[in-house]
């Protein structure tokens, strides 16, 4: 049984007059890693919070199921709750919070949910931080509020210690490359890496392939305007980087 | 300041009445003094009247006085010996055994609930610091006040009775002070008119903690608090100001702060559920070097009223200060906050910022807020701004993605928002009673915006 199964997928802003998602179709088995690339525009994001059930946005026709449930009108929470993870492309600051404290209301909530106890204080100071120190966040950092006057390289560092902190059976990874230097890309990717495992998947959303150097997806979408034009190999990725995503885009022209 | 403003509301029967009780009472020789103070006070608050015009009232332009003004609070006559006991107060109020604690009921001392200071400072109710100190007592009883005075500083003068005394002697540091004001359950509305006297000795290092509670939720009290600081040469006063009457009540707390060459008063005011709870906070950085750092959180709901009136005056060069506010708010609640630095002549290289940033949870929700500089000095830097919004649907959403449930997330955000003004208070005691009462509303604050 696939872990995400998503069928003819229409989504658009809530009260919009017209879709953005138009019939995406993507089938994602335990333990592989999907990118999904196209050019600005074309959806990525939308698809990507979509999947993690973003308020603001309406599915107007099509499914997703995921790890056996239909997940379409379900709250945000339910979907993280069961394992659901969404890496965002620009995190939300929160003036006061501090990043292990949203983190460890996360942990408990799951914990909760899974009716399994909570980490004890000092277990999850020991966990978080040999996380922190794995991922190379600089520890001042972890006393300012959440993401405030991170940099983008921080914020993007912070998602991947949420994900390898909250362990999902989907991460879903929205643009985690763009704006990183060569030092953070490596990181942010070595952190994907680490979290790589047959009872994990990974959908890589990305404008470039840059970061699909570090991690070797299994297959490899091509969005445009809604819609996947093309699907193949890692190949497929290179191919983008030559060619640019104007061919693409001319084919879905022709549809 | 010219109080010849606009027709205001002239005081019921009820407190000339008092007044006049008040007067006959405490002709004893060595009041005459304080008879002569009040006498005059009074009669210009007679003709005054409480400052509710609508029109070129700039100081209560955004906060109505009306219902404060068509009661007729009766002075408060409390029996101490029906104060509560100390079991209850520790449930409502912030309380340390360490601390020196003076107990006011309904503004009259209660020997029994407080706690002396050491032999370090002087901490004493306004009778016996009078007759212990009455050195400082005339030296700076009316002194800072003189300043600046307004509509509810006469009236405090005209019934002020009882309060605090308190000296910092030179280079000494005390145990925190806290001057607890309950209001009593009395069925009938009634008034009170403490004052406090803190004189900061020099290089000395104090906490001071005013704090003002009900005793129950139904009673209608008005509390008109007066408290002047006088800091001297390189004193450091912590101040602390916890407001937490009940919704049927007013309060007007004005802290008037005087300070000499490097000394430094940080204040920290936390206010809650009044009708109308008015925070005038008025300092004067009157040497070179002085610092003063204000901080509040008010957390406004139903029909609740907290207005911040803040002024910060440089007169000597190479002062600092700043003023950093908060306000959460829901219901049909409003706040105001406004603040400004007056930089004078000649006090050049004076820094001074200015925030007040506000939370709306609710539609029906108000904020006034008036952030202001106003510059006569060159060679300045000075920094004002204001903020109010709703809750970021984006940031909730980003903590629902996280797994937390839709009240847990706007809770933390709203703690989060809170804890950059409670996490200020560095005394563990306040610091704990602050951030339960915070969870205590936390709850009914998070459920706004559902509807
Ligand atoms: N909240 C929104 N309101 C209005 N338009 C939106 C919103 N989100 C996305 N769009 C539009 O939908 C399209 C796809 O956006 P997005 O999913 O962010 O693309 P990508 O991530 O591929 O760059 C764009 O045309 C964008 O303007
Ligand atoms: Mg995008």
């Amino acid at each position: 049984m696939p872990l995400l199964e998503v069928k003819n997928l229409h989504a658009r802003v809530t009260g919009a007059d017209k879709d953005i998602l138009r019939g995406v179709h993507l089938t994602v088995n335990a333990g592989e890693v999907h990118a999904i690339m196209g050019p600005n525009g074309s959806g990525k994001s939308t698809f990507a919070n979509v999947l993690a059930g973003r308020p603001d946005y309406a599915v107007t026709d099509g499914n997703i199921v995921f790890d056996g449930k239909e997940l379409v009108g379900t709250p945000p929470e339910d979907r993280a709750l069961s394992g659901m993870f969404l890496a965002f492309q620009y995190p939300a600051e929160i003036p006061g919070v501090r990043p292990w404290q949203f983190l460890k209301a996360a942990l408990d909530a799951r914990a909760q949910f899974e009716g399994r106890p909570k980490l004890s204080v000092r277990e999850f100071s020991k966990l978080y931080e040999e996380t922190v120190k794995d991922i190379g966040i600089n520890p001042d950092l972890m006393q300012r509020s959440l993401n405030e006057g991170f940099s983008g390289g921080e914020k993007k560092r912070n998602e991947v210690l949420q994900l390898k902190v909250l362990k999902p059976k989907l991460a879903v990874m929205d643009e985690t490359d763009s704006g990183l230097d060569v030092d953070a890309l490596k990181a942010v990717s070595a952190g994907i890496n680490s979290m790589r495992s047959t009872d994990r998947s990974f959908i890589i959303v990305t404008h470039y392939q840059r970061i699909l150097e570090y991690v070797t997806p299994d297959r490899v979408h091509i969005l445009v305007a809604g819609r996947i034009v093309q699907s193949g190999g890692a190949d497929l990725a290179h191919q983008v980087e030559r060619t640019g995503y104007e061919k693409f885009i001319k084919t879905e022209a022709t549809v | 300041m010219t109080l010849a403003n606009p027709k205001g509301t002239l005081p019921g029967l009820g407190y000339a009445a008092d007044f006049k009780d008040l007067q006959s009472l405490s002709n004893g020789a060595d009041a005459s003094w304080i008879a002569q103070i009040r006498e005059r006070a009074w009669t210009k608050f007679a003709e005054l009247g409480f400052p509710t015009a609508r029109r070129g009232n700039e100081r209560w332009k955004y906060t109505n006085l009306a219902p404060l003004a068509k009661v007729d609070f009766r002075l408060a006559r409390p029996d101490v010996s029906h104060a509560p006991d100390l079991l209850k107060i520790k449930a409502l109020a912030p309380w340390d055994d360490a601390w020196t604690t003076l107990v006011f009921l309904d503004g009259r001392f209660v020997k029994r609930l407080s706690r002396p200071s050491g032999a370090d400072c002087v901490a004493l109710d306004l009778a016996a610091g009078l007759r212990a100190r009455r050195d400082i007592a005339e030296q700076h009883l009316t002194r800072v006040q003189a300043v600046d005075e307004d509509h509810f500083t006469l009236l405090n003068t005209a019934f002020a009775e009882d309060g605090a005394l308190i000296h910092i002697p030179d280079g000494a540091s005390p145990a925190p002070i806290h001057l607890l004001f309950l209001s009593s359950d009395s069925e009938t509305p009634q008034t009170c008119h403490p004052r406090a006297l803190v004189v900061a000795g020099k290089n000395s290092h104090s906490n001071i903690i005013e704090s003002f509670v009900s005793l129950s939720d139904q009673s209608q009290n008005f509390t008109n608090i007066v408290s002047e600081y006088y800091l001297d040469e390189g004193a450091k006063v912590s101040h602390h100001r916890v407001l937490m009457e009940n919704e049927r009540s007013f309060h007007i707390g004005n802290t008037r702060v005087y300070q000499l060459r490097d000394s430094t008063f940080d204040s920290v005011a936390f206010a809650t559920g009044q009708a109308i709870g008015r925070n005038d906070v008025h300092v004067k950085l009157d040497a070179e070097g002085a610092e003063c750092n204000l901080a509040g959180l008010y957390m406004t709901n139903n029909k609740q009223h907290a207005d911040n009136n803040i002024s910060v005056t440089h007169e000597k060069p190479r002062g600092t200060s700043h003023q950093y506010f908060k306000g959460i708010l829901a219901g049909q609640s409003h706040a105001v906050f406004s603040g400004i630095v007056v930089v004078k002549p000649g006090a050049a290289k004076t820094y001074a910022d200015q925030k007040d940033l506000n939370l709306l949870l609710s539609r029906g929700a108000e904020i006034d807020t008036k952030p202001s500089l106003e510059i006569l000095a060159d060679d300045v830097k000075c920094f004002h701004g204001a903020t109010a919004g709703h809750v970021d649907q984006d940031t909730i959403y980003y903590m629902r993605s996280r797994g937390l449930d839709l009240e847990t997330a706007k809770s933390m955000l709203i703690r989060g928002f809170a804890s950059e003004v409670a996490a200020k208070v560095k005394l563990p005691a306040l610091s704990r009673y602050i951030e339960g009462v915070i969870d205590q509303l936390l709850p009914e604050f998070a459920l706004e915006g559902k509807k």
